[in-house]
């Protein structure tokens, strides 16, 4: 009996991961969109115009990019963002040399701190840059990281 | 399935720093298959949203170039200890995972 009713509760749960497997639940329509035009840009103006609407940026100290000088593996660079600019709204980390720059963006409340850490794909030697937008104007720093195996093949 | 999230989060003052793990592969679409030589379809998660007390407080779009296994960590402030934080993601097949944490 026990077994019997075992086995029913395995099959209840399955249905619900058919269910969200198959778009029944729909979690897409939850989130708000996905820039697409900006990650498939190839160029970095590209996808900073199609992330924040305009490619205008200067050159900021107030941004700090950590990441290691040499990345020994390109397909995990540790990359911290942080910056002491206030009015923070958006944080966008690009790989200058990467086929498709754009790799991440964070979007952050007002109570949000400045301050964000990721692991990207990097692959050969290129610049990280940082994008900071504070006061609806973005900033942008960029740190050197020489990769010795590269992140993007396989 | 087990949970694909691994988060912490945990106050100093009135800021909560939230440190997460995602399991995830991660894939670009540009990598070839050793034995087939046929593309591996692209995987890769495409939001990933933090909220606390239901307010968003990061909302990530990240692209293929996030590294396998992906980790992010942030800070904010105006939590406190006890209070939950939320994560969940969204990939690019429409799957998705959330999980919560209570900050220490």
């Amino acid at each position: 009996m026990k077994r019997r009713s075992f086995l029913k509760g395995t099959l209840a749960g399955s249905a619900v991961t058919v269910a969200v497997g198959a778009g029944l639940l729909n979690p897409r329509s939850v989130l708000a969109a996905w820039p697409e035009s900006a990650f498939s840009a190839k160029s970095i103006p590209d996808a900073m115009s199609g992330l924040f609407g305009t490619a205008d940026n200067k050159t900021s100290g107030a941004i700090k990019i950590k990441a290691p000088d040499i990345a020994e593996n390109g397909a995990v660079v540790p990359v911290t963002v942080s910056t002491s600019m206030s009015g923070v709204s958006a944080i966008a980390i690009i790989a200058e040399k990467n086929g498709q720059p754009l790799a991440a963006n964070f979007e952050l409340a007002s109570n949000a701190k400045g301050t964000v850490s990721t692991r990207i794909k990097m692959g050969k030697t290129m610049d990280v840059i940082a994008v900071v937008k504070s006061g609806g104007k973005l900033h942008t720093t960029r740190k050197n990281v020489k990769v010795t195996i590269g992140g993007c093949g396989g | 399935m087990a949970n694909s999230i691994r988060i912490r989060a945990k106050a100093s003052g009135s800021d909560v720093t939230v440190k997460a793990l995602i399991t995830h592969p991660m894939e670009t679409g540009l990598r070839k298959d050793k034995k087939t030589g046929n593309k591996i379809p692209a995987h890769y998660i495409q939001e990933v949203k933090c909220e606390h007390k239901g307010k968003t407080v990061v909302n990530a779009q990240w692209g293929p170039a996030v590294s396998k296994n992906p980790y992010l960590s942030f800070a904010f402030s105006g939590a406190k200890a006890g209070d939950t934080v939320k994560l969940s993601w969204v990939d690019n097949k429409g799957k998705s995972d959330s999980a919560e944490a209570k900050v220490k």
